[in-house]
């Protein structure tokens, strides 16, 4: 088999228009992301229509910069990746059929990549993974423990009963009225404050790694209204810290649980929220001087990139996945139903 | 000299190869079925059943809306992306004078439009040469007809939804409408093929939709500032 492939991704799934190039599913080439923040900035949050509108102007500009990059024209490519879900479909549709028009012109495969897959794989451009392993996956959109037994397996053993961790975030971010995106802005708060009030801690079932926020993000929010009425002062700094402290309890907990039950080699720590101060702190409190290798990607690698892409998708292009002509975007894509897709 | 033409700017799917000057394929639905699970099927079947390979197109022809907004951008970023790789021009063609173009026969003027719902239409003003008489826009189907009746002249409708709109058009135009049967409201893609073989080709980053709107989330953001 040959080793040296090289992977184009592209990745569209929500505001970021990003390309990547990828040698040997670990040697990064090229890493483009057009960020689009500054125009959803003004409306709070991620207006799809515009996001997609921005991903059009975007698409072949940044493949141009991608190659450019990496010094190399589109002929020097083995095959194309793309995200095929989940995210905002009409920004998947862009990246989908952009990919789809490089591989037909060029009559290269094609491979479809789950986004989470790819989130959990940016770690591989820093560390070659040990099986099995387990990844802590938490986003805006995503509250996942998944167990990995070998490449391209991905078991969900936890996962969020209702909001995401990083909604959670973002909720109380505008509760505090800070600027959008309101995760970074929490965290940043959190350290210069206090574990002041004692917010709530959902452990559920015994046993269970499933996760939930919602009463958290209520409990918060309460606090902070009944503050107001009463002309009670509460520190922002203190409140952050505190919400900040309770999540970070519980996922830290039930990872450091999870990793012992099914005795894994390696503890990966994957999606937007792996860049949180306060998360990455406590994991590394629970797992140094273990058994167990914790791995936490740099920040640049947290964020929604395609060089996560290009890295899920060269293991899914030597385990002989192909997409055909009628690749289309998923905004609903489940882990386990893409990790049991047939090969061609 | 090869040209690919591609339309998913609305309820048809249309895909042709002029080859040497030749309409040499056309695939076309309309039917409302999923453009991006099947336009590259398309493509690949058409470009078989006419023994042309990628390497070997000249030039794409896409229609570039207005419409609907994800079918628009279906086509322009295949079209773009292919182009892209092949090094090869891109011509984009405004999806109504792309179904203007259906009445080129007609002596007087021709009005396509496309439902944009509430009362709302994207329309514009062609002569038979294929030449714009009034701008493209988004417009309360009602006034635009009132402006029409002002022009005086025979009026020709090309849309699918003509016959939602056919009171109307008889209210407000009377004898100066014509309404066309059936076939003619639908647009060819070996005629896009045509219309775009000669034309000067577009900067190709820069060739976005035609969306004929601002994405509603803008529109209020706008009200409110003039309100502060
Ligand atoms: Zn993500």
């Amino acid at each position: 088999m040959k080793t040296n492939e090289r992977i184009l991704a592209i990745e569209t799934s929500c505001d970021e228009t990003a390309v990547a190039i990828i040698e040997n599913g670990r040697n990064l080439l090229a890493n483009v992301v057009a960020s689009q923040i500054e125009s959803h900035k003004r409306f709070g949050g991620v207006v799809p229509e515009i996001a997609s509108r921005h991903h059009i102007e975007q698409i072949t500009i940044t493949i141009e910069e991608a190659l450019e990059q990496a010094s190399m024209t589109i002929d020097d490519i083995d095959a194309i990746a793309v995200t095929e879900g989940p995210g905002l479909v009409g920004a998947l549709l862009v990246g989908v059929n952009a990919a789809k028009s490089l591989a037909f012109a060029k009559q290269k495969p094609l491979v479809g990549v789950h986004h989470i897959a790819g989130h959990i794989y940016a770690n591989r451009l820093e560390k070659e993974f040990e099986f099995p392993l387990l990844s802590l996956v938490v986003s805006g959109g995503h509250t996942e423990l998944i167990l990995m037994k070998e490449h391209g397996s991905f078991e969900v053993i936890g996962e969020t009963r209702d909001d995401a961790a990083g909604e959670a975030y973002d909720k109380v971010a505008r509760t505090l009225k800070l600027p959008y995106p309101g995760g970074p802005e929490i965290d940043k708060l959190a350290q210069e404050g206090e574990v002041t009030i004692d917010f709530p801690r959902a452990w559920l079932e015994d046993g269970s790694y499933d996760f939930s926020f919602s009463g958290l993000k209520s409990a918060v929010i309460n606090k902070l209204h009944n503050a107001r009425q009463k002309n009670e002062h509460l520190k922002p700094e203190d409140v952050a810290a505190s919400f900040q402290e309770s999540v970070v309890d519980v996922l830290s907990t039930k990872t450091f649980q999870a990793a012992q039950e099914h005795q894994v080699k390696q503890v990966i720590v994957a999606g937007g929220v792996a860049a949180n101060k306060g998360l990455r702190k406590a994991l590394e409190e629970k797992f140094t001087g273990g058994e167990i290798d914790l791995l936490i990607p740099p920040l640049s690698l947290c964020t929604d990139n395609a060089a996560m892409i290009a890295a899920a998708g060269t293991v899914a292009y030597q385990q002989g996945h192909r997409a055909g002509w009628d690749l289309n975007a998923n905004p609903s894509l489940n882990l386990e139903h893409y990790a049991a897709r047939s090969k061609s | 000299m090869n040209i690919l033409a591609i339309d998913t700017s609305n309820q048809v799917l249309g895909v042709a190869i002029l080859k040497n000057g030749e309409i040499a394929g056309e695939l076309m639905t309309n039917i409302k079925k999923n453009h991006s699970v099947r336009l590259m099927p398309a493509i690949d079947q058409l470009m078989k059943d006419t023994d042309t390979i990628p390497a070997n197109l000249d030039r794409i022809v896409v229609a570039k809306g207005p419409g609907s907004y994800t079918g628009v951008r279906i086509g322009l970023t295949t079209a773009k992306t292919m182009a892209w790789s092949l090094g090869i021009p891109v011509v984009g063609i405004s999806s109504l004078e792309f179904l203007a173009n259906q009445g080129s026969f007609f002596n007087g003027y021709i009005c396509p439009f496309f439902d944009a719902r509430r009362g709302l239409v994207y329309t514009g003003l062609y002569d038979n040469g294929g030449q714009i008489v009034k701008e493209e826009k988004n417009i309360l189907f009602t006034d635009w007809l009132r402006e029409l009746r002002q022009e005086g002249k025979p009026v020709l409708f090309l849309s699918q939804d003509f016959a939602k709109h056919q009171e109307s058009i008889e209210e407000y135009l009377g004898d100066l409408a014509v309404i066309p049967e059936l076939q003619w409201h639908i647009p060819r893609p070996g005629a896009l093929a045509v219309l775009g073989a000669e034309r000067e080709p577009d900067p190709l980053h820069a060739l976005v939709p035609n969306y004929l709107r601002l994405v509603e989330a803008e529109t209020k953001w706008l009200e409110q500032q003039e309100n502060k």
